[in-house]
């Protein structure tokens, strides 16, 4: 057996050592083992175990991503008002300091746990499997987990969640989509936010940004609401429930999501 | 700002590889990154230094391939180049498009120099092969 004639070569082995082979040698002395696997592997396998958590007690699990102060709670808020009375809903709150944003979920008699993540700018799928070993899921249809303030990394961790849903407010720039194509890509739904106060932000267009959503090729609908004063959630309850109701019959045809983009489509093309 | 928890996840995983490969020494870690990975080549080059340091990698080099933000647009089939915030087909123009790359963020390959090692032993070899087919 030897490395000159290649009689170590075998019909077994011999995809692995040679061109590009998961094993094949670089210089004597040296092995190279290709791996093609996420760098967030890791990361990967906790967020599966999390979503087969979810599904085993049917639930959707959503994923709230935005800039810090663009209405996440306040939409969540609402929502409870909504459909508080009609599905069991329970909140994952993560900050990096405080209990604020969980106490005000706590108010509106729905159960909350708050992730405080210390100086992380993002929540990971460890963090959220702790905080759901945290929260009483007994009754629960709805789970959201309201990510970090930040348009950049919580896109690029899978957390076990169905859906992503990122946050536009009218009193940010309408050219947000373009200027954070990660974050928006990873979207399945976009909440245009705060659209009550759109009749003074006359800087702020709502056509122009779904432009912005279109470039970067996103089919994501465009939800406007207004959370706070003379609350207008028409169109993301009517999101919400269908996806509710589309995640039902998923698991009962025993299947279950991954959010639109991650990372799905990195796994497709990792041989290409 | 994530990119020093990007690494440490990385070198979790080359730290399983080179313990199924044992003894050895990691000298070298590709990875491939495509510019709506989110995570920034630069960045991450500046946290390998520190996540490295007193692993099994801290000697190795860290080589970075970036990769270019590829379109296929399902209106006229074309494939094309594309900018990171817009995504169109550069043929027709058009926005139904499906990345074909540039999201990507793998750890490619690592290289290992087996410790013992002063020459390369048959035996060393075979053991590498037999060993590396549990990653298949």
């Amino acid at each position: 057996m030897c490395d000159t004639c290649g009689c170590n070569v075998t019909k077994g082995n011999r995809h692995l050592i040679v061109g590009d082979g998961k094993l094949s040698r670089v210089r004597e002395g040296t092995t190279a083992v290709s791996v093609l696997q996420g760098l967030l592997s890791e990361n990967d396998s906790q967020a599966k175990h999390n979503r087969e958590h979810f599904d085993r007690r049917g639930i959707l699990a959503i994923n709230l991503m935005s800039s810090p102060g663009s209405g996440k709670t306040a939409l969540l808020e609402a929502t409870i008002d909504a459909l508080g009375d009609r599905y069991g809903i329970a909140v994952i709150e993560g900050d990096l300091e405080t209990e604020n944003d969980a106490e005000r979920i706590r108010a509106r008699g729905v159960r909350a746990v708050q992730i405080a993540t210390g100086t992380a700018c993002h929540l990971d799928a460890h963090m959220v499997h702790d905080a759901v070993h945290g929260l009483d899921l007994e009754g629960i249809d709805l789970v959201f987990i309201e990510n970090v303030g930040n348009l950049v990394c919580p896109a690029s961790f899978d957390l076990g969640q169905h859906r992503n849903v990122t946050l536009l407010s009218v009193t940010e720039g309408d050219d947000k989509p373009a200027k954070y194509p990660v974050m928006f890509r990873a979207a399945d739904a976009v909440v245009l936010s705060k659209t009550d106060l759109l009749p003074v932000m006359d800087d702020f267009d709502p056509a122009r940004a779904e432009r912005c959503l279109r470039d970067l090729a996103s089919r994501a609908p465009v939800l406007p609401v207004a959370s706070r004063k003379s609350p207008d959630l028409d169109a993301w309850l009517k999101w919400l429930e269908q996806e509710m109701q589309d995640h039902r019959q998923r698991l009962a045809e025993g299947r279950s999501i991954r959010p639109a983009i991650q990372p799905d489509g990195m796994h497709l093309h990792a041989a290409g | 700002m994530h990119e020093l928890s990007v690494c440490q996840g990385m070198l979790h995983q080359v730290d399983v590889i080179a313990a199924e490969h044992a003894p050895c020494r990691v000298t070298r870690i590709i990875v491939r990154i495509g510019p709506l990975s989110g995570v920034e080549p630069a960045l991450l080059a500046q946290a390998f230094p520190l996540a490295s340091a007193g692993t099994v990698a801290s000697d190795a080099e860290l080589q970075i391939e970036n990769l270019p933000v590829r379109v296929h647009c399902e209106t006229c089939g074309e494939e094309s180049d594309a900018a990171a915030n817009r995504l169109l087909c550069g043929f027709c123009g058009d926005w139904h498009t499906r990345l074909v790359s540039g999201d990507e963020l793998l750890l490619a390959s690592v290289e290992l120099e087996n410790e013992e090692h002063s020459g390369n032993t048959q035996s060393d070899t075979e053991d590498h092969v037999r060993g590396g087919q549990s990653y298949v």
